[in-house]
């Protein structure tokens, strides 16, 4: 099977086929990682840019780690270093990029569509590291590729996002991917982060973590972006925690086997406690050595439909 | 110069006019108006004969409507300052292009028309370079800073038709309650970019589900609501005359009617082609063609829109010609700049409210011509084809498809939402003052 599109910029445009697609090609390259030479020649010859526009430690590295277990040659761009800050416009550059040979962009920006814009002005493939308040489609498929790992498949869980839905381009992904794939979503968190159009994408919103909790099999954290606090969406940190922080308490709602998953970086006591984080219930560092085998995926597919 | 045009199709709603005609124009007037007495036959009257002998040029606009030349009350002409994305002589190109022949521009220039001398500059580049005729419109602050009023008075003198802080808001209530007192000195007009900016902050499209899925920054329909209500409360306070640009939302209409019931001051308001013809799900993909400000709203507003049209809430049709450089337009959706190039796709668009029933012919001349002429104390010379009148005039081809092409524009701005759509009536020519431009 093939992807449909040369880019993977949206879980929006993907159909749950894709997305099963992606998640068992992943399944294969995580096998690699755990082999004693653990890189494979997949995309020998082929070159990979990264080009953040934004700063970024966790995701820049794991797909300039998946580039290289797949043999590709990889390329760091980011903005403080590059003819950006010279002014540039995006075009300009993703075309001086394409011209120094790049078979693949990896492109992460603060504006929402910018993946968009440069997929269709460039015959690289496009892949999105998360732009703006958009989408975040790689995290996602690591969010399933882990829930699939610890709970057997995705159709029929009872999965919790708790915090800042409105600004997180992670929980959009997962809100497209999980319901495609037929997972039941609650949002959780206060309603100036969840406005109830979000009802029309077929999930069910509280205000209430205590109720929001009950019962579901994966609780999702998103980290707080502090200066949220200062606009008005929250009171204080100290108020958000009270209502919406993962204790420990809080965990016992939820399925006994219930995982807890973050995209990281954390807020330690804003958003979640520090018993919580490292208790074994967490799969935090699980997701993080799963988004190398899943973005060796997104890599290796969009390269097939290339060619 | 003499100009006959035989076999017109008139439709001049400010003399209640729909009948076959000939027009006789002479130094750049409306000289005579012949109506056919047999139908469909070009009548020899007296004009006719008695001119035979002079020089005269004759133009048969059988088949076509001839309009009085329409008047755009909202358009921005760029220059002095942005001349990269437009200037008085291409945008009042476009505008005849798009059978327009008087266009109000606003003052977001670089500097500011916040003085006379800004003013005269536009009318004197105008006299040289311009199409078509240009009424100035001052800023209402200095600067637009909101801050303190600019020198209204002086401005109205040196030509200035109306003010307005346009692109901006004046947000300190108690500034625009001094200007539309003051404003009564001259009865001159204050025209509201209604935006609550604090509401609006940091926003590029309409707030809802699809704002919130592509990860944009929504502006609520509310950001305009807020401020319309509180002119229409200031106009009520003062008596000044205020006018509302750009109406984009079902609430904002409902505002006007309400105020309309009551009979609040002189309150009048415009609407853009833009907000009756698509909606927000033209900026999908993210394209920046389709950001504009106030943004393109939902289908329930569309149908506002053209509801508050159909029964006169909304007086006029304006284009908000917004013109952009296209390095602009194609940056990242939050950084691209809001605004459409509207002048040449106006008349083509609002033609269609006709074949949907949504206004009759002579109701959207009015709307195009004869009413914003009349709310700018114009209409004595434009917005009309009655004999003494300026010769200004529009005859369309309403029986021709054709297809928009941004490429086909005069303006330097081709950014438009409209690309690629089918039309039907295109101004085959144009009289600006008895200037004369033909294009088919």
């Amino acid at each position: 099977m093939n992807l449909r599109s040369k880019d993977l910029i949206s879980i929006k445009d993907l159909s749950a086929e894709e997305i099963g697609h992606i998640l068992e090609t992943a399944a294969g390259f995580k096998d690699v990682l755990g082999r004693d030479i653990k890189k494979v020649p997949a995309l020998r010859g082929k070159t990979t840019v990264n080009l953040f526009y934004e700063p970024s430690t966790r995701t820049r590295t794991s797909f300039e780690v998946a580039a290289k277990r797949l043999s590709t040659d990889v390329i760091n761009i980011a903005t403080s270093t590059s003819s950006v800050v010279k002014g540039e416009t995006l075009l300009d550059t993703a075309k001086t990029v394409l011209a120094l040979g790049a078979d693949i962009v990896v492109i992460r920006h603060k504006c929402s569509g910018t993946p968009h814009f440069l997929a269709r002005n460039i015959d690289a493939s496009v892949v999105n590291a998360g732009d703006g308040t958009n989408e975040h489609p790689t995290q996602a498929l690591l969010d399933l590729f882990t829930m699939k790992e610890f709970k057997g498949g995705i159709q029929g869980l009872d999965v919790a996002i708790v915090g800042d839905i409105l600004h997180s381009r992670v929980a959009k992904s997962n809100i497209y991917a999980l319901t495609k794939l037929g997972a039941k979503v609650r949002l959780i968190g206060p309603p100036t982060f969840i406005p109830d159009c979000l009802k029309d994408l077929g999930v069910d919103i509280y205000t209430d973590m205590n109720a929001g909790l009950e019962g579901v099999d994966v609780i999702m954290m998103l980290r707080i972006q502090l200066e949220r606090q200062g606009k008005g969406f929250f009171p204080s940190t100290h108020e958000y925690f009270r209502n919406w922080g993962l204790t420990a308490a809080r965990v016992g709602r939820a399925k006994k086997d219930a995982i807890i998953m973050h995209p990281g970086p954390m807020n330690r006591g804003i958003e979640i406690a520090s018993e919580v984080a490292d208790s074994s219930r967490s799969v935090i560092l699980d997701q993080v050595t799963n988004g190398i085998a899943v973005r060796m995926a997104v890599l290796y597919l969009v390269s097939g439909v290339r060619g | 110069m003499r100009l006959l045009i035989t076999n017109c199709h008139i439709i001049d709603p400010s003399q209640d006019m729909d009948a076959l005609c000939d027009i006789l124009i002479e130094d750049r007037q409306i000289k005579e108006i012949h109506e056919h007495k047999t139908k469909g036959k070009a009548q020899k009257n007296n004009s006719e004969q008695k001119t035979s002998a002079r020089e005269q040029e004759i133009i048969d606009a059988k088949g076509m409507l001839v309009l009085p030349g329409l008047v755009d009350m909202h358009v921005h002409l760029r220059e002095p300052g942005f001349e990269y994305k437009e200037t008085i002589r291409t945008g009042t190109e476009a505008a005849v292009h798009g059978g327009i022949t008087s266009v109000c521009c606003m003052p977001n220039t670089n500097p500011v028309n916040d003085t006379p001398g800004i003013t005269e500059f536009i009318i004197r580049k105008t006299i040289q370079e311009g199409s078509c005729s240009v009424f100035p419109i001052g800023a209402i602050t200095k600067g637009q800073k909101g801050e303190e009023l600019a020198e209204l008075g002086m401005m109205h003198d040196a030509g200035c038709i109306a003010f307005s802080d346009d692109g901006r808001p004046v947000m300190d209530s108690l500034l625009m309650r001094r200007a539309l007192e003051y404003s009564r000195i001259r009865k001159m007009l204050i025209i509201s970019h209604a935006e609550d900016l604090a509401l609006a902050e940091g926003g590029v499209m309409n707030e809802g589900l699809l704002s919130i899925t592509m990860g944009l920054k929504g502006i609520p329909a509310q950001a305009e609501e807020i401020m319309i209500a509180r002119d229409i409360a200031l106009a009520e306070l003062t008596g000044g005359r205020l006018h509302i640009a750009h109406v984009s939302t079902a609430g904002s209409v409902e505002l006007l009617r309400t105020a309309r019931k009551r009979g609040i001051a002189e309150i009048t308001a415009e609407t853009c082609p833009h907000y009756f013809s698509i909606t927000e799900e033209a900026v999908s993909g993210y394209n920046g063609n389709a950001k504009v400000n106030p943004p393109l709203r939902t289908r329930k507003d569309v149908e506002a829109i053209r509801q508050g049209l159909h029964d006169g809430t909304i007086d006029v049709i304006a284009t908000d010609h917004a013109p952009h450089h296209k390095d602009e337009k194609s940056a990242e959706f939050d950084n691209a700049p809001s605004g459409i190039s509207g002048l040449e796709t106006s008349i083509g668009l609002s033609m269609r409210l006709v074949d949907d029933a949504v206004l009759t012919l002579k109701e959207l001349v009015g709307k195009m011509a004869c009413t914003p002429a009349r709310i700018l104390g114009l209409s004595d010379t434009k917005g009309t084809l009655r004999p003494g009148a300026d010769a200004d005039l529009v005859i369309l081809n309403t029986k021709k498809e054709y297809t928009v092409a941004a490429s086909d524009f005069r303006s330097k701005g081709k950014n438009t939402p409209f690309e690629g759509w089918t039309l039907k009536a295109r101004p085959a020519v144009t009289i600006a003052r008895g200037r004369i431009y033909t294009w088919e």
